[in-house]
């Protein structure tokens, strides 16, 4: 009986292994004639950098594409220590408490005028990244980084309410739909307060930056009316909820409706009228790295046209380049959630001060606790 | 007392290292981030200001006990009858146990989703079966059928350890003597398993009435517990001083439970083993 249990979990076990491993699509490799840049630096050669990215934001050879560090460390000769991190406040977290050198990292908008404001970015030679003049004139002159200094925009991506059209009836175009009690128990709002509050905030016409503490207040009040018709507060579970019709209405990001749309293409997408939040993530050098030079030429490499591509491709979010934007092999070129042909009312989220922020924190435990 | 040899210093070097490092110093961090203030200076607004956290408190508790008597309840049978199997048998029981572990934490719960959905597997077949949806996800039972889930084995394995030790001559002595079954296990077994169940029940309440994974993904996010609270406090509102604050409260508190807990058992039982 024991024996025969085993060997059917060991077996259960294998097939696990060659399920995942065995899906047969080779990585493509990376056509070197057409890079732009010069990568071949002697001097760089043999040396490493540590490079710290968000998870799953990079393309990596998985499933037939191309595996971009890989290809960095061939052509370069530069080895790369690639580790990720899940949130803005998690790598700062990491850099702050000065434990860690890194020489590439890839943060938000907000997290950028933090650091930059507490000196923990260094400005960039951009003679090492020639490259830089891909990026489209929509992605410089950002607030976080006015002179365009610091920061070498990375990916971008918009929030907006997506929902089932087998659920609801017509197409909303306001977040008051999910305020909506047709829909009581089947809305899914964000489990993270800065973006609970700013769908609460564009509803009410308020800015989501702002020190007010009264239409903070006011926002708060608006989520705890809402309360009772939402179904969960969620994250990433929001792909399997929307994905298999647990719920009707919720607000993600553009980028990740395509991927539950493969799924389920029951699903819809809207950018709400009264304005959504709009990010940017940049590649930065922090002001302690050990070889900023090969970071710059790994950020170049990063906008390579090849490169670039290979990247918007696998993580469909809003690409600021602009031979992949012209590219006929991007086959999200003219994507209408990423690059939607009306104008979108957007606002950036900036860093808020400690007592805006503290606020925020009280204001979200009472929404929790209402 | 024995003195201790210079080799016996040299072995204990490594855990005096690791305690220090890894445990004292933590937990003075707490304690000095609880009672200080953004700049550093001495403070106790940060405790003051959990009382507006104390239904969290209470909620996180109520449930984490609901867990530990389910967890009790189920365990104790278990490890009685898994104690009496053949040996092959136990085997094989053991590696059930086990089994579910080998698997993420992380994993497993976010599995219940899936199963627990209004649409999910166990609401597919209520509806096949003409019985009709039963709301299951997003409520209190889910997150303590989470909690009961992951940390089961943490009470049956102490439990059985104990049991397994149970000298069963002294049961059938009892017999001999005239005691009926009800008698055997009231003033017998159950005496003998002390050690195993508080350390079961220290070693299941305590993750229960931490935890925050189990509430978020279970129970929709729409309530709070002492953990989330925590979590909350250094991962989003940056506020490492009232996470701190909380912390320290909630390790005060566990430590008061096993302090109660361990009056019930000798010194050298299992159950002072966390100590």
């Amino acid at each position: 009986m024991k024996k025969w249990l085993s060997a059917v979990l060991v077996l259960a076990l294998l097939a696990g292994i060659f399920a995942m491993s065995g899906c047969g699509a080779e990585s493509v490799t990376l056509d070197t004639s057409k890079l732009v840049g010069n990568y071949d630096v002697p001097e760089l050669r043999g040396t490493e950098i540590n490079v710290y990215n968000w998870g799953e934001y990079v393309s990596d050879g998985a499933e037939g594409t191309l595996d971009v560090i890989t290809a960095f460390e061939e052509v370069t000769g530069i080895t790369v220590n690639y580790t990720m991190y899940d949130s803005n406040e998690d790598m700062y977290a990491k850099l702050k408490s000065g434990g860690a050198s890194y020489d590439v990292v890839i943060p938000s908008d907000y997290m950028i005028a933090r650091m930059i404001a507490e000196d923990m970015l260094q400005p960039l030679d951009f003679a090492n990244i020639p490259n830089y003049s891909y990026i489209a004139d929509d992605f410089k002159d950002l607030y976080f980084d006015p002179e365009n200094a610091y920061s070498v925009p990375y990916t971008g991506g918009m929030v907006g309410l997506i929902y089932n059209t087998t659920m609801v009836e017509g197409t909303p175009d306001s977040w008051s739909v999910m305020w909506d009690e047709a829909y009581a128990g089947n809305i899914l709002m964000f489990n993270n307060p800065r973006d609970a509050f700013g769908i609460a905030q564009f509803l009410l016409g308020q800015s989501v930056n702002t020190t007010d503490a009264s239409e903070w207040g006011a926002a708060a009040d608006k989520l705890i009316e809402q309360k009772p018709v939402v179904q969960s507060y969620v994250m990433d579970e929001v792909f399997d909820k929307m994905e298999s019709g647990e719920a009707a209405i919720a607000a993600y990001y553009g980028g990740d409706y395509l991927t539950m749309a493969d799924v389920n293409p029951d699903l819809a997408f809207v950018y709400p009228k009264e304005g959504t939040n709009i990010f940017v993530d940049s590649m930065c050098v922090p002001s302690n790295a050990g070889n900023k030079a090969a970071a710059e030429l790994f950020i170049n490499f990063m906008c390579e046209p090849e490169i670039a591509l290979a990247n918007a491709e696998y993580l469909c979010y809003l690409c600021p380049h602009t031979a992949v934007l012209e590219d006929e092999r991007y086959t999200l070129r003219g994507n209408e959630v990423l690059y939607p042909k009306e104008e979108v009312k957007t606002e950036y989220f900036h860093n808020l001060d400690r007592d805006t922020q503290d606020l925020l924190s009280r204001l979200w435990e009472q929404v929790k606790l209402a | 007392m024995k003195k201790t040899s210079l080799a016996q210093k040299l072995i204990n070097a490594p855990y005096m290292v690791w305690s220090v490092l890894f445990i004292l110093a933590p937990m003075a961090m707490v304690v000095y981030y609880a009672l200080t203030d953004r700049d550093g200076n001495f403070t106790v607004s940060n405790l003051a200001s959990l009382s507006s956290y104390s239904e969290t408190f209470v909620r996180s508790v109520w449930y984490a006990f609901l867990a530990t008597v389910i967890c009790l309840l189920l365990s104790y049978p278990f490890a009685y009858i898994m104690a009496r199997s053949k040996a092959s048998r136990q085997r094989m029981l053991m590696m059930l146990i086990m089994l579910p572990m080998w698997m993420n934490f992380l994993i497993r719960t976010y599995s219940w989703i899936t199963i627990l959905n209004n649409t999910g597997i166990l609401n597919s077949l209520f509806e096949a079966i003409g019985i009709g949806r039963v709301q299951m996800i997003n409520t209190p039972g889910a997150v303590i059928l989470g909690m009961v889930y992951n940390f089961l084995p943490y009470m049956v394995l102490p439990i059985y350890s104990v049991m397994v030790k149970l000298d069963q001559s002294l049961v059938e002595a009892a017999q001999d003597l005239g005691c009926n079954s009800r008698a055997v296990l009231s003033k017998v077994i159950f005496p003998q398993s002390v050690p195993g169940v508080v350390s079961g029940i220290t070693m299941v309440f305590v993750p229960c009435v931490s935890t925050f994974y189990i509430s978020q993904k279970l129970g929709g996010g729409k309530f709070m517990l002492v953990g989330d609270a925590i979590e909350m406090q250094f991962q989003s509102a940056y506020n490492y001083n009232l996470g701190a604050a909380l912390s320290l409260v909630l390790m005060l508190m566990i430590v008061v439970c096993m302090l109660v807990m361990n009056r019930f058992t000798d010194d050298n039982g299992e159950g002072a083993m966390l100590f």
